[in-house]
């Protein structure tokens, strides 16, 4: 298994570096104008030496070099300098935005905790929603648990968070005004009662995001559950006098995470992915808005890096998925 | 060997039924049989003839929408299983009746070692520790005979030959030491070597164990192998019960006579074509009304189309037959 590890992430490495460069590529192919956001008042000269500062105009290659050196060696430097308070990285050139000419790690370090919170609560409410849901709905197949939840599941599947993120906020936020429409992001959480108003405005955006979740991966277990609720070894256990919940939850539930995991594991990129949309209508300042203003403003270093670090993101979790299936699955040896 | 008066286990009247969509299949019908401790019986007759389905009613191990077990009684330990409470066939199933099922290779759970799923029935049976039901696994695993036991418990189901899950099954049947063992075909998958292996390792632990067993097979070299007493099964009835050798020596049912016609001679010369009995064993959409067998029956007469022959004693050694037919005079038998 450790060899395996090993030898994946070896791989990974010439991998990323080739994202890495067609999202340069397709990046820099892509038409805008980099300093377009600021004033027109400021004269071409200056906005000539802005550019020149930024590095625009460097030849491709060197733009790109220079980036790979200040993503992989410049950065983590600073990040050791900052937990350890070492000064390897003083003077180096960092990663700089061009839309906020400071340092696109520290803007990325500032938006992920809301990210985390929000996406990541979301996912992991909709996984926890979705288990017993996909355990009862195999477990009475047809019955009437079932035939609503497949429905509930199609429409959750089938309604984009567009969609329903708006819906939400009419009925909520407007008609029955439970909850803000607008996340706060200026919310400091120093006192009990910041805090349930963080929770307040976290619900809409988590519920829309886990329906997404809680549908597809309801459908994944239900469609596990049943295939494996008509295997032989369901038969020897209860002939072995085990109680009905000891053969559910235990001889059959084990059985059927196990594709399960894998997909919830390859699902967790998509969380930060996917939040763009919602962080969009909900107004959270997180990853995904983020990389929605900077590719309006054409801003290549941010998108550039934010970008790669979702590409670092699913790979890494692809392999965790992989992993996962030989730890869960004893069948299952990789060397 | 066989003793004591009194069965311990006494099936009446035994009515199963399934329903279909295409109506009621009538797989049970009135079936009685009675078992004495420490003896083995045979029960023999063709896929579709009713005898898994049979076995499986008594301890309610069908899946029961479609399953009714709808008549009968079924004595056991001082309960009728049929209307005993779910709880109470729990305590029983797995501590004093084992089961052991025909396909080794899906019976066991894949995900769980051997040691995990042979000490699930002790501790909730028997109440062992940890540590005591590891011993007591370990004890059985050397019973049936598998080498280097306790490294063994913690292998994986996959990790075993199919001749070695099978004799881990028994192990896990014999766990609770159970008065009764119901064997459903457990050599059917597996060769002719091991299949002779396990019929001796069968033999040997009910020397040692004292439990009666039932032994279902469609191999009739099996059941002069290890049976006293035989059991003929088809469409669902008992139709010929006798001692094991009284049947090979005297067969009084035509089916019975047309089985052992089917098994190829090993001395002699070697006949051009192998005797078959033609047609399809029946589906029965309805209780019999007349004799199942008589499509297929070489001494149909025209009474067999309109009763249901009920068994009637033959000679004095305990066995009887269910047919019109005397095999004695080659005619109809006396009402």
């Amino acid at each position: 298994m450790l060899n395996y590890t090993i030898r994946r992430l070896v791989l990974a490495v010439p991998t990323l570096l080739f994202i890495s460069l067609i999202i340069f590529s397709l990046l820099k192919l892509a038409p805008g104008n980099p300093l377009g956001d600021l004033p027109l008042t400021i004269p071409p000269e200056v906005r000539e030496k802005m550019r020149e500062a930024l590095g625009v105009n460097k030849p491709l290659l060197v733009q790109y070099l220079l980036w790979l050196k200040e993503f992989f060696v410049v950065e983590p430097l600073h990040l050791i300098d900052v937990i350890f308070g070492t000064h390897y990285s003083a003077g180096m050139q960092r990663i700089i935005s061009w839309q906020t000419r400071s340092p696109v790690f520290d803007i990325i370090a500032q938006r992920i905790p809301q990210t985390l919170w929000v996406v990541g609560l979301a996912y992991v409410v909709g996984v926890l929603i979705a288990l017993p849901i996909g355990i009862l709905s195999a477990y009475k197949q047809y019955s009437v648990f079932d035939q609503t939840g497949t429905f509930a599941a199609m429409l959750g599947l089938a309604v984009p968070p567009f969609f329903s993120g708006v819906l939400m906020i009419l009925i909520f936020s407007v008609y029955l005004n439970w909850f803000p429409a607008i996340y706060n992001t200026n919310l400091n959480v120093d006192s009990w009662h910041n805090f349930w108003l963080q929770i307040r405005q976290m619900v809409m955006p988590v519920l829309v995001l886990a329906i997404q979740t809680t549908s597809q991966i309801s459908r994944y277990l239900r469609s596990s559950m049943l295939d494996n609720l008509s295997q032989d070894y369901v038969r020897t256990a209860r002939a072995k006098g085990m109680s009905e919940s000891r053969v559910v939850l235990i001889h059959v539930l084990r059985n059927s995470m196990i594709p399960v995991i894998t997909v919830i594991a390859l699902g967790v990129p998509s969380v930060f992915g996917g939040a763009i949309v919602t962080e969009q209508i909900f107004l959270v300042n997180g990853i995904g808005q983020l990389l929605i203003t900077a590719i309006y403003a054409n801003d290549l270093p941010m998108v550039q890096t934010i970008t790669f670090i979702f590409a670092v993101l699913i790979v890494l979790f692809n392999l965790v998925a992989d992993l996962l299936y030989g730890v869960l699955d004893p069948r299952i040896r990789y060397d | 060997m066989p003793d004591g008066a009194l069965p311990v286990l006494d099936v009446k009247d035994l009515k199963t039924v399934f329903r279909t969509r295409g109506g009621q299949v009538h797989a049970v019908n009135s079936v009685s049989f009675h078992l004495h401790p420490g003896e083995l019986l045979g029960v023999v007759g063709e896929s579709g003839s009713g005898k898994s389905v049979t076995m499986m009613s008594l301890i309610g191990l069908l899946p029961s929408p479609p399953a009714n077990v709808s008549g009968g009684q079924i004595l056991f330990d001082g309960h009728d299983l049929r209307t005993a409470s779910d709880e109470t066939l729990r305590k029983i199933r797995g501590a004093r009746i084992g089961f052991i099922f025909q396909d080794p290779m899906t019976s066991l759970n894949p995900v769980f070692n051997v040691g995990f799923q042979l000490m699930e029935p002790l501790r909730k049976h028997m109440g062992l520790s940890k540590a005591g039901a590891r011993d007591r696994a370990v004890e059985l695993l050397e019973l049936v005979g598998i080498p280097d036991a306790r490294s063994r418990l913690r292998d994986y189901p996959h990790q075993f030959s199919g001749g070695m899950r099978q004799r881990v099954m028994i192990a896990i049947a014999l766990a609770c030491d159970p008065k009764v063992l119901i064997a459903d075909e457990p050599t059917t998958a597996l060769d002719v070597t091991i299949q002779a292996q396990i019929i001796e390792l069968v033999k040997e632990l009910r020397e040692k164990l004292g439990m009666a067993i039932v032994w279902i097979t469609h191999d009739l070299g099996v059941i002069a192998g290890i049976a006293d007493r035989v059991m003929v099964m088809y469409g669902g009835q008992v139709v010929e019960q006798a001692p094991a050798r009284e049947l090979f020596a005297n067969p009084q049912h035509p089916y019975t006579r047309a089985l052992l016609k089917t098994v190829p001679k090993v001395h002699g010369a070697r006949e051009p074509k192998l005797n078959v009995i033609e047609g399809q064993p029946p589906i029965l959409m309805a209780a019999p009304s007349a004799c199942s067998f008589r499509d297929r029956c070489a001494h149909a007469f025209a009474r067999c189309g309109t009763e249901n022959p009920q068994r009637r004693p033959v000679g004095a050694n305990g066995h009887d037959v269910a047919c019109f037919w005397d095999a004695a005079t080659q005619g109809e038998a006396d009402a």
